[in-house]
């Protein structure tokens, strides 16, 4: 038996390595989308696949991405496990039927006879200068669709883990994947094929004044807001979401009844988006524990702008930081 | 309205021409045939299939037309009285959808749209499944004792073709004698959903078979102003497969192209697209009224070409049909819908909470409280109703 060695992997390698291990694990595991064969996908996520795996198994398409969607539908009621890559986020849009009317209603519709184990990923959001319809984060349209999964990782590890359970999954998931941070940073990683758990929320740094949620790129930022706020002697408790539906509300409330504060930092457009959703559970649950109301720090409902002014649409550390104290200030004024 | 249309002459795709010292020549070519046998008034053209002049196996077509046609009306007659939701009625295609059932075999995959009654009902789902799916209830796609891997009706225009080629793809990766066969009407030619997997089936050759049933009608929007393609089969070819037109009245040509091309598509030869000529002559669904837009002699007109009436006389010209069989058939058809109409109004209602117990292989735990809510909600609202009444 050899000993399995921890490899130094960024979060984009660490698709790479979940993928590469399903698919010797799994033969039903398939690969498809546009530039994932030959060139490995833009970003390298399915670099070496096609080598080690073959042509039935990673393959290119047409360059459709309804067509995408829509094949990998037939193809896991037949019992695939299709793994279908969108080059963009930004060019998800075309794919909306085929994921709303029948990946993730096939089970419902047929009284559970047929279902769709597939999962769809997508690099996405912004801040890498990309062209335009390279940037988005449109993840709150789809956690609205019923039946549907949509996971989030925020770190190789969790790319790894989550990756191979979205895998498993026997239905459909939506996993995207921050672009901002696939090659930010390296963890050690053991190719070990344990995953992580779906559905429920990662509690990153312990605090008791303050809640700070976020998912995606955005928790390294907060967590750097954390550090600061350490220093100013305020204990920030940092959770990223990483399932962004189903909801894991509970560990949420948990925290925010500790410290009676919450934030929530996200990327994408202010209104209608996640963070409503988190507040708004927030509010009918746990309105009694917040010592303040519930700030957000996100986009504006503005389109991601072109990236010369993409900075001032991105959250910043410094946004995090000036939300969370003025949060952690806030004095009911007597009425 | 769109006549049918007969496509035998060749078209050139580039011009024969030499002008100002410029050579042009033809890059491609290609031809579209139209297959029929027994024509309008009955009388066969050409030399039958062999499989044809088994007057058994006509008079099994013959049967499956006119159960389907009887329980199409009654069908209507449900919605009309109120005991079903709307209906997409299948008149005078009966043809199309029978062939097609006949030529498949029980292990190819199916993907519908909704005009496909005789194809699934050959396919072993039972018409009070169907109608227990246009009465409302997800069970009607359950086919518990029918065709297992078949998809759902599909009610979005022309995805379930896309969803064919994913099978298909499925079928050629797992090198699978199957075959993934899949339809769609005049209207859904318009959109990417048709365009996309005709192209990829082309591009991969997969084993595959789209049977187009052109009843010249989308709803109100007839064939002209969806497309000036001089036939929808063309279209095939531009996505480098076989694209060719049948009679839609003719069963003896429907079957006998559905059988060549998904034999073709068995045998790894690729796929082919069949654009089958038919008419509408019922409304879209019962929800429309199709007397708004369709002009009446253009119906009188397909009423004297349609399926069913045309394959009884030829039966009947060739002394193998009478009117006590005729009788002796309609009255065991109508039994047979009978039973299924009572099974259907006689099937109890699903319970509450399958609402949610069919979306995720385990429900979520973000979902149990709105699954309490709606059990508790029912539970209140049982409780009122058997409160006795002062």
């Amino acid at each position: 038996m050899t000993t399995i060695l921890p490899l130094q992997k960024t979060l984009v390698e660490a698709v790479n390595l979940a993928l590469s291990h399903e698919m010797r694990r799994d033969e039903s595991v398939v690969i498809l989308g546009e530039d994932v064969g030959v060139n490995g996908g833009v970003f390298r996520a399915t670099e070496g696949l096609r080598e080690e795996f073959g042509v039935r198994r990673v393959f290119d398409t047409p360059l459709a991405e309804a067509l995408i969607a829509g094949i990998a539908v037939g193809m896991s009621t037949q019992g695939l496990k299709p793994v279908a890559e969108i080059q963009f986020m930004g060019f998800i849009f075309a794919t909306v039927e085929h994921i709303a009317c029948h990946a993730s209603r096939m089970r419902n519709r047929t009284r559970g006879r047929l279902h769709c184990p597939l999962v769809i990923r997508a690099p996405y959001g912004g801040g890498i200068h990309a062209p335009e319809h390279h940037s988005e984060s449109t993840e709150a349209m789809f956690a609205h669709i019923p039946g549907l999964r949509v996971v989030i990782p925020s770190s190789p590890k969790r790319a790894y883990g989550l990756l191979l359970s979205a895998i498993r999954n026997p239905d459909p998931v939506l996993f995207l994947e921050p672009k901002r941070i696939y090659r930010a940073s390296k963890q050690a990683l053991i190719d070990d094929g344990e995953s992580l758990p779906l559905d429920v929320c990662f509690t990153l740094r312990e605090g008791s004044d303050i809640t700070l949620v976020t998912w995606g790129a955005m928790v390294n930022d907060t967590l750097k807001a954390a550090d600061q706020l350490q220093q100013n002697g305020i204990g920030a408790e940092v959770i990223d979401v990483a399932t962004i539906k189903p909801l894991d509300i509970e560990t949420i409330l948990c925290s925010v009844e500790k410290t009676g504060r919450c934030v929530i930092i996200h990327e994408a457009a202010r209104s209608f988006g996640v963070g409503a959703e988190i507040s708004a559970q927030i509010a009918e649950r746990g309105l009694f524990y917040l010592k303040a109301p519930i700030a957000r720090v996100t986009g504006y409902d503005t389109p991601m702008p072109y990236y010369k002014n993409e900075d001032h649409y991105m959250p910043s550390v410094q946004d995090i930081l000036d939300s969370a104290e003025q949060t952690f200030d806030f004095v009911r004024k007597a009425s | 309205m769109a006549l049918p249309k007969q496509s035998s002459l060749p078209h050139s795709s580039a011009l024969h021409t030499q002008q100002q010292g410029m050579h042009q020549h033809t890059a491609a070519e290609f031809s579209v045939s139209y297959t029929q046998y027994l024509d309008s008034q009955s009388r066969v053209k050409g030399q039958l299939p062999d499989w044809a002049q088994d007057l058994d196996v006509l008079e099994k077509f013959y049967r499956m037309m006119t159960l389907t046609r009887l329980f199409d009306k009654k069908a209507i007659a449900l919605q009309r009285t109120g005991q079903m939701g709307t209906y997409p009625s299948c008149l005078g295609q009966e043809a199309i959808a029978t062939g097609l059932g006949y030529a498949m075999q029980a292990t190819d995959v199916l993907a519908p749209y909704y005009r496909d009654q005789a194809t699934q009902l050959i396919r072993g789902v039972k018409m009070e499944e169907i109608l227990l799916y246009w009465g409302g209830d997800e069970r009607g796609s359950e086919y518990p004792s029918g065709p297992s891997q078949d998809l759902p009706i599909c009610v979005p225009i022309a995805t379930q073709i896309t969803h064919a080629a994913g099978i298909a793809t499925a079928m050629k990766i797992r090198h699978e004698k199957r075959v993934a066969v899949t339809t769609c009407g005049d209207g859904a030619t318009s959109r990417g959903d048709f365009y996309e997997p005709l192209n990829l089936a082309g591009a991969w050759q997969l084993p595959m078979v789209i049977l187009v049933n052109n009843n010249q009608w989308a709803i109100s929007v007839p064939l002209e102003i969806q497309t000036a393609s001089q036939t929808i089969a063309q279209k095939a070819i531009a996505a480098g497969i076989p694209g060719e037109q049948v009679d839609g009245n003719d069963i003896i040509a429907v079957y006998e192209r559905c059988h060549q091309a998904i034999e073709r598509a068995r045998s790894g030869k690729g796929p082919t697209l069949i654009e089958a000529i038919t008419y509408r002559l019922c409304d879209h669904t019962t929800a429309d009224d199709a007397t708004r837009y369709r002009p009446p002699e253009a119906l009188n007109q397909a009423w004297k070409i349609e399926p069913i009436k045309r394959l009884q006389t030829y039966l009947h010209n060739e002394g193998y049909w009478n009117e006590a069989k005729e009788q002796a058939l309609i009255s065991d058809c109508e039994k047979k819908i009978n039973q299924a109409v009572e099974s259907y109004l006689s099937t109890p209602r699903q319970s509450e909470q399958d609402l949610f117990d069919f979306l995720f292989e385990e429900t979520p735990h973000a979902m149990l409280e709105q699954r309490q809510h709606l059990l508790d909600k029912v539970a209140v609202q049982k409780t009122a109703t058997q409160r006795p009444s002062k």
